[in-house]
């Protein structure tokens, strides 16, 4: 055995994982167990993550129960759902009832959530088995798992670089075969950035597809929860599960999407695609556009149309979202007073208390982000700074519309590059500059997706991104899984067909 | 570097946020949330009038529900995870008095 391995393949214990899809037939065929699915995940945690650090908390009574009760049920003769004894992790920001939720922060450390998400309720209910509770930048704040408050997740595929974040636990937990399927959260690219970085494919839906009932609130108004997956298809079952209205998110919209899980088989024929020219040029690595160009010649050779077309406010995404998300957390994260959860730190009064209790929980990202939408939102400097950033994103949504009535989908890189190696990108700046091809359908709310496709210089994977008009979601899986068939890799700890 | 925010104002902005800096992060939170004005100042280059803001992707106004009686959060579940609980109330120090 290698006592440093440099990624996970080699960790000779670690086996690879069925597809979810395949993982749900047998279990629910009876050819194979949930209790059995588990044990093979939990043998690679236990093998394995020691050297990746994608899981805080394991969730072990409950997610026994669950297998139990799943292979009860087909005993039984019952169909436990369509993620039958699918094993899935789920990032640390969605809360589970009596279990660590920490946003990876110091301030919430001990606390354990007096109810389930919404997202957890469905996916139990579609018979899923949770594993654990995965690592992210704190408060889901960064594009690295760097700014964790225990310390950095590694990159399955090279464990010298970051998986992307701010999910990156959950990216890191499927590409490792740590689970099947994973929830993250997107509020800038949280969920495509580190699936593109971890070879992945990852979903943001279109904003109010997924009930946030549970999710600790970064940026309201961009936040969507969604799934992390080796195969399309996996991605679409993940989505279909969790989607829906909620009551209890108001957010959350009645609209019946079509069927993403359908729309993986049916092709791009005919399709009209446009590569969004100022995401696709200037700024993004020459190996990562080499890909890309790569991915637009098997779009075409499936029977799409492609063109060029420019969304000029695009560029500007990344100074609206830089107002935007941190004055809505400034304001979300004041909740964090040392009242009613987690950690206090004493003081002579209340507003001591206050103060050493956030002085003392949040790390230097979220405090930068506080502050910097705290001025935002400041008397005398609103206008100039909140007002203008929201009347950016009706600016972008508005193109984007245009465009759609020319194209039935867009398109560009998911990031300018492959996964960095940590202590690379210091500067906050440089840091923020990940997500520029990710940001804008989080401000105009448009779903979008990640798929795989070529590897760069380094050998580490390229994400594709395909953005969809509003509620159309079912869209971007039809156009990701004709790649995916097109991909000249295959993800490292995934066993059998795509399909 | 940038003249977008001064020490003062990164001083004055903790207060209101409660949180509370060393002299060594009030220099480096100046010059990086400095940075990071400078990419948001870049919209005044955007020809903005007339565009409405938006505050969400879907312009919903208000949202009804029924109002059905349902359980609550357990409340002595709720008080068990708080730093410090009395009498079925969280309890902080005293807000008036006593300072300093």
């Amino acid at each position: 055995m290698n006592p440093t391995p440099t990624s996970i393949t080699d960790i000779a214990e670690v086996t690879k994982l069925p597809s979810a899809a395949k993982i749900a037939a047998d279990v629910r065929s009876g050819a194979r167990s949930a209790v059995d699915h588990l044990k093979q995940v939990r043998a690679n945690i236990a093998a394995a993550d020691e050297h990746v650090h994608a899981y805080l908390h394991l969730l072990d009574e409950r997610a026994d129960k669950q297998a139990q009760a799943v292979d009860q049920a087909v005993a039984a003769g019952e169909d436990p759902g369509p993620l039958a004894g699918v094993p899935v992790a789920l990032k640390d920001n969605m809360c589970v009832r009596s279990e660590p939720t920490t946003c990876s922060s110091k301030i919430l450390e001990g606390w354990r959530p007096p109810y389930d998400a919404t997202v957890v309720q469905r996916l139990e209910s579609a018979g899923a088995v949770l594993v654990g509770k995965t690592n992210l930048d704190e408060f889901a704040m960064g594009s690295s798992t760097e700014n964790s408050a225990f310390g950095p997740t590694r990159n399955p595929l090279d464990l010298q670089c970051v998986p992307g974040g701010s999910s990156g636990g959950s990216a890191a937990a499927v590409s490792a075969g740590f689970a099947a399927l994973s929830l993250g959260s997107d509020t800038g690219g949280s969920i495509r950035q580190p699936a593109a970085l971890c070879g992945l494919v990852g979903v943001k839906p279109s904003y109010g597809a997924v009930s946030r009932y549970g999710l600790i609130a970064f940026a309201s108004s961009l936040d969507q929860i969604g799934p992390f997956a080796h195969t399309v298809q996996d991605a679409a079952l993940c989505f279909e599960a969790i989607s829906g209205h909620d009551k209890a998110d108001a957010t959350s919209l009645p609209n019946q999407l079509e069927s993403s899980v359908a729309a993986v088989t049916q092709g791009v024929e005919g399709k009209r695609i446009g590569v969004i020219e100022e995401l696709s040029g200037e700024g993004i690595d020459a190996d990562v556009l080499e890909c890309f160009h790569a991915s637009i010649k098997a779009l075409e050779d499936a029977g799409a149309i492609v063109e060029r077309v420019s969304i000029p406010a695009a560029i500007y995404g990344l100074g609206a979202y830089y107002v935007v998300a941190p004055a809505e957390a400034s304001s979300n994260l004041a909740r964090f007073d040392g009242v009613r959860y987690g950690n206090r730190v004493d003081g002579a009064n209340v507003m001591e208390m206050n103060t050493n209790t956030r002085t003392a929980g949040f790390g230097p990202e979220v405090k930068r982000r506080i502050m910097l939408g705290t001025y935002a939102l400041s008397a005398g400097y609103y206008d100039a700074y909140y007002g203008k950033a929201q009347r950016t994103r009706t600016l972008i949504a508005q193109e984007f519309d245009a465009a759609y009535e020319r194209f039935d989908l867009l398109m560009s890189p998911t990031t300018p590059s492959t996964a960095f190696k940590f202590g690379a990108k210091t500067d906050p700046m440089a840091l923020y500059m990940c997500d520029v091809c990710t940001i804008p359908s989080n401000l105009s709310g448009h779903p979008a997706i990640s798929v795989p496709f070529g590897v760069g210089e380094d050998g580490l994977p390229v994400g594709v991104q395909f953005l969809a008009p509003m509620l159309q979601d079912a869209r971007m899986f039809s156009a990701a899984a004709v790649l995916e068939d097109h991909n000249p890799n295959s993800p490292a700890m995934f066993d059998g067909d795509t399909k | 570097m940038s003249e977008r925010i001064t020490r003062d104002e990164v001083a004055k902005v903790a207060e209101l946020a409660r949180l509370s800096l060393n002299p060594q992060e009030l220099e480096e939170f100046t010059s990086q949330l400095g940075a990071v004005l400078e990419t948001a100042a870049q919209l005044e280059r955007l020809d903005l009038d007339g565009v409405e803001p938006m505050s969400q992707p879907h312009p919903q106004n208000n949202v009804w529900r029924e109002d059905e009686i349902r359980p609550s959060l357990d409340r002595n579940e709720v008080l068990s995870m708080a730093p410090s609980a009395s009498e079925d109330r969280f309890q902080v120090p005293p807000a008036l008095g006593e300072s300093q």
